[in-house]
């Protein structure tokens, strides 16, 4: 059951990406990655990690991609002010060729790692928003802060930018 | 069985569809979803390796890189706005506006 399970999610995820680099219009892109994102939160619960299967709907599918749709709406983009791609399957299919050998090459790498199962026995509670917040704050007090100081920046930022005219 | 390598093939194909869909499309938003589905192939990757070695490191990782992109999403959609503003255009070739 597990492994169908997984089966199904990879190949919903791995397709709908393909489907959103296909594309043309960025709307139906970004709702394809969306459906993207929902399946890898299922593959991350499967990795016994609650925590960040729920961050990455409420955060990576909700929050991140609400803005990009909410973005591609204030810009009310037309079909014309879209890129003229005529060469884009030929382009995206150039693309997959050159990017083969780095996936054969990541691919033979992994295919050296011992065949185990997913890993040792895990204790309770193991990726829950206790055992990851408590690792967090001991040993990863600097970095979280550092994110904290990242994001005030970015606030910043987007409002030096916003209020701004390029010439 | 399942295995890591199960886990970490979905990953090395997402990451790699994402570096296609940056290299060969020329529209502003699919280039900036295409960084983001590399960011999770990553992320998929660090929860992976996590359960592997039984330790929370890849979690707190993965958590970084989801506040990480939370930013750059914030930024880049600023900037993609205001350029499309001035250019009325969504395509990377406008975007040179640093080169003098």
């Amino acid at each position: 059951m597990p492994e169908f399970l997984f089966y199904v999610l990879s190949t919903v995820s791995i397709v709908s990406a393909f489907v959103m680099i296909t594309r043309r219009n960025p709307l139906p892109a970004a709702f394809a990655l969306v459906v993207s994102f929902l399946a890898l939160a299922g593959l991350y619960a499967m990795l016994s990690a609650p925590l960040l299967a729920v961050l990455q709907i409420l955060v990576y599918a909700g929050a991140i991609m609400a803005l990009v749709v909410f973005v591609l709406m204030l810009l009310n983009v037309r079909d014309q002010d879209l890129p003229e791609e005529p060469r884009m399957l030929a382009n995206l299919a150039v693309g997959l060729v050159v990017a083969a050998p780095l996936f054969t090459l990541v691919y033979s790498a992994i295919r050296k790692l011992p065949a185990t199962s997913l890993g040792p026995e895990l204790q309770p509670g193991f990726g829950g928003i206790r055992a990851v917040g408590l690792h967090l704050f001991k040993n990863f007090a600097v970095p979280f802060e550092t994110v904290s100081l990242l994001l005030t920046v970015a606030v910043v930022g987007v409002v030096v930018l916003a209020k701004r005219r390029l010439d | 069985m399942l295995t890591t390598q199960h886990f970490l093939v979905v990953s090395a194909a997402l990451f790699t569809l994402g570096a296609v869909g940056v290299v060969a499309r020329r529209n502003l938003f699919v280039v900036f979803m295409s960084i983001e589905l590399m960011f999770n192939g990553v992320n998929l990757s660090f929860l992976a390796f996590a359960r592997h070695f039984g330790n929370l490191d890849g979690h707190v990782f993965a958590f970084l890189v989801i506040a990480l992109a939370a930013a750059e999403a914030a930024i880049g959609l600023a900037i993609v706005i205001l350029i499309f503003k001035n250019k009325e255009s969504l395509s990377v070739d406008d975007f040179t506006s640093l080169k003098r």
